[in-house]
């Protein structure tokens, strides 16, 4: 009886160890990566989430948390396609995916580098905060909240993301390699776009803050 | 079966939409008005400024006039800062009053339909005449009207009359279009969104937060007219008749704030001002009386005392 017990605990005790390795949190993998080929996030997406602008790898921090978990899942199910995310996303348990991307929806984004600036009167500020409604095409913060700071886990943030990230999945919709959300919606408004409104309009949503100044609770 | 007849139905006039769109066809020629370049930049500019600051942030510039829970904005139901036709212009309602108006049964100047909107539509309380908020909302839309003729019915005013459908309108059916094509936004229990930083997104369909019994939106006529023209946001034009007509009557066949004029009955309050076909209030509906309005400070019972 004594040695069975030593070997169930011994199995349990292994069990436990490995669960813990399955369900590794949200910041472990963010940080880390996994055991099962995920290199960490933070090698494309900044230390703390921010992303590359530069190389359209976008921002996550401060993203809702429902919204990014939709972005990883339709990654494994194959409803959005991405050399790199695509294999990455499909080495996460939903589990993993889920932790991830509670961790990246807890950081606060960066700070803005300086106050904002309310430019009304460019051409990606009017698309961006009124539309082109002699063309059906609703105002952006419509839907994403007003200043891009977005609405639920179904219209992300488009402030302070990359305005090479924005301008790329607009084209991806409009050339149809990015499979549109629900309703369709994204590749009807991005075939009312034109290349020039989509420069203005990305350019205008990455220079807003992706943080609230309104809300910079500590100095 | 029927999921795959309205996706076809959906896709199809889609199709038509597109088609018309690149020829470019147009039913008739709709006013339009003044570009905001053109704003005025002098003290009446600054009032006109104003009032758009209010119709588009109502919650914001005006919240005394705005009911506690409202998370609906003049902008939720006349698109595109009142500019849009079809989606209750203001430029089409300032060139229509004075006008005589069976709701109140006499002639209604401009302000006071502006008092109506913020009393129903806004669940909250009538500005009094001569409101700064009454002023600046009326000079905006004087100023969205500047090259308008005096024209009561200048197309494009209101929202469009829906053909009534091959099939009488259904509750059912209705809850169907709803949740393919609306809750994405206005959320399951239509309860409408807020951004994640709290402030009003997608306003409320019924419920607490939305329009009052009182409202004109609480006509299921009224209601499929914006629908069909306008929804979903973006998509306008792309739900059938039929649609529009079942998912507005399953949108006014919930509860939602009592109708400011109720004197004690809903049979009563049904009779005075709720006597049509296209009006649920008073009406059972899966069992359930509609009309006792939502909880509120002033309407602690529900509407009937017992």
């Amino acid at each position: 009886m004594r040695p069975n017990l030593v070997i169930i605990s011994l199995i349990s005790l292994a069990f436990t160890a490995m669960t813990n390795l399955a369900l590794a949190d949200g910041a472990s993998i963010a940080l880390h990566g996994n055991d099962r080929g995920a290199p960490a996030c933070v090698t494309c997406h900044g230390a703390h989430g921010e992303g590359m602008p530069a190389n359209g790898f976008p921002r996550l921090a401060g993203l809702n948390a429902g919204y990014l978990k939709t972005q990883l899942d339709a990654f494994v199910n194959g409803q959005r396609t991405n050399p790199i995310m695509t294999p990455i996303a499909q080495t996460l348990s939903g589990d993993e995916r889920a932790e991830v991307a509670r961790y990246f929806a807890g950081l606060s984004g960066p700070a803005s580098m300086a106050e904002p600036v309310q430019e009304t009167n460019s051409a990606g500020a009017r698309l961006a905060n009124q539309g082109r409604w002699s063309q059906g095409l609703p105002a952006c913060i419509q839907c994403h909240g007003e200043m891009g700071v977005g609405v639920g886990a179904t219209f992300p943030a488009l402030a302070g993301q990359s305005s090479l990230y924005i301008e790329n999945q607009l084209r991806a919709w409009q050339q149809g390699t990015r499979v549109p959300g629900p309703l369709g919606l994204m590749k009807v408004i991005a075939s009312k776009l034109s290349a020039a409104d989509i420069h203005e309009v990305a350019a205008y949503f990455s220079a807003l803050p992706a943080r609230d100044p309104s809300r910079r609770s500590k100095p | 079966m029927k999921v795959l007849v309205a996706v076809g139905l959906t896709v199809g006039i889609l199709a038509v939409a597109a088609a018309s769109a690149t020829t470019g066809a147009k039913p008739a020629a709709l006013f339009q008005p003044p570009s905001e370049q053109e704003m005025p930049r002098d003290e009446f500019g600054q009032t006109v400024k104003m009032g758009k600051d209010i119709f588009e942030h109502t919650e914001r510039y005006a919240s005394q006039y705005v009911g506690n829970n409202t998370n609906l904005r003049c902008s939720s139901c006349h698109l595109d800062a009142g500019r849009l036709a079809h989606s209750a212009p203001l430029w089409a309602a300032y060139v229509s009053y004075p006008a005589y108006r069976s709701k109140n049964k006499h002639v209604n100047t401009f302000p006071e339909r502006l008092q109506g909107c913020f009393k129903y539509s806004m669940n909250g309380k009538a500005p009094p005449l001569g409101d700064p908020v009454l002023v600046a909302l009326e000079s905006y839309a004087y100023w969205l009207a500047s090259g308008a003729y005096i024209d009561s019915k200048i197309p494009g005013r209101g929202y469009p009359t829906v053909p009534k459908p091959p099939l009488p309108r259904d509750y059912g059916r209705g809850q169907l279009v709803f949740e393919q094509h609306c809750a994405l936004c206005h959320g399951a229990d239509g309860a409408g969104q807020l951004d994640a930083h709290g402030r009003p997104a997608f306003p409320a369909l019924w419920g607490a937060k939305s329009f009052n019994w009182g409202a004109g939106m609480g006509s299921i006529k009224n209601a499929a007219g914006f629908i069909k023209a306008n929804m979903p946001l973006g998509l306008g034009g792309t739900l059938s008749d039929q649609q529009a007509w079942d998912v507005a009557t399953f949108m006014n066949s919930h509860e939602r704030p009592q109708d400011p004029r109720f004197k004690g009955s809903i049979a009563a309050t049904r009779t005075q001002h709720h006597d049509s076909a296209d009006d649920m209030y008073g009406l059972m509906v899966n069992g359930q009386l509609l009309g006792k309005g939502t909880p509120s400070v002033n309407n602690p019972n529900h509407g009937e005392k017992r």
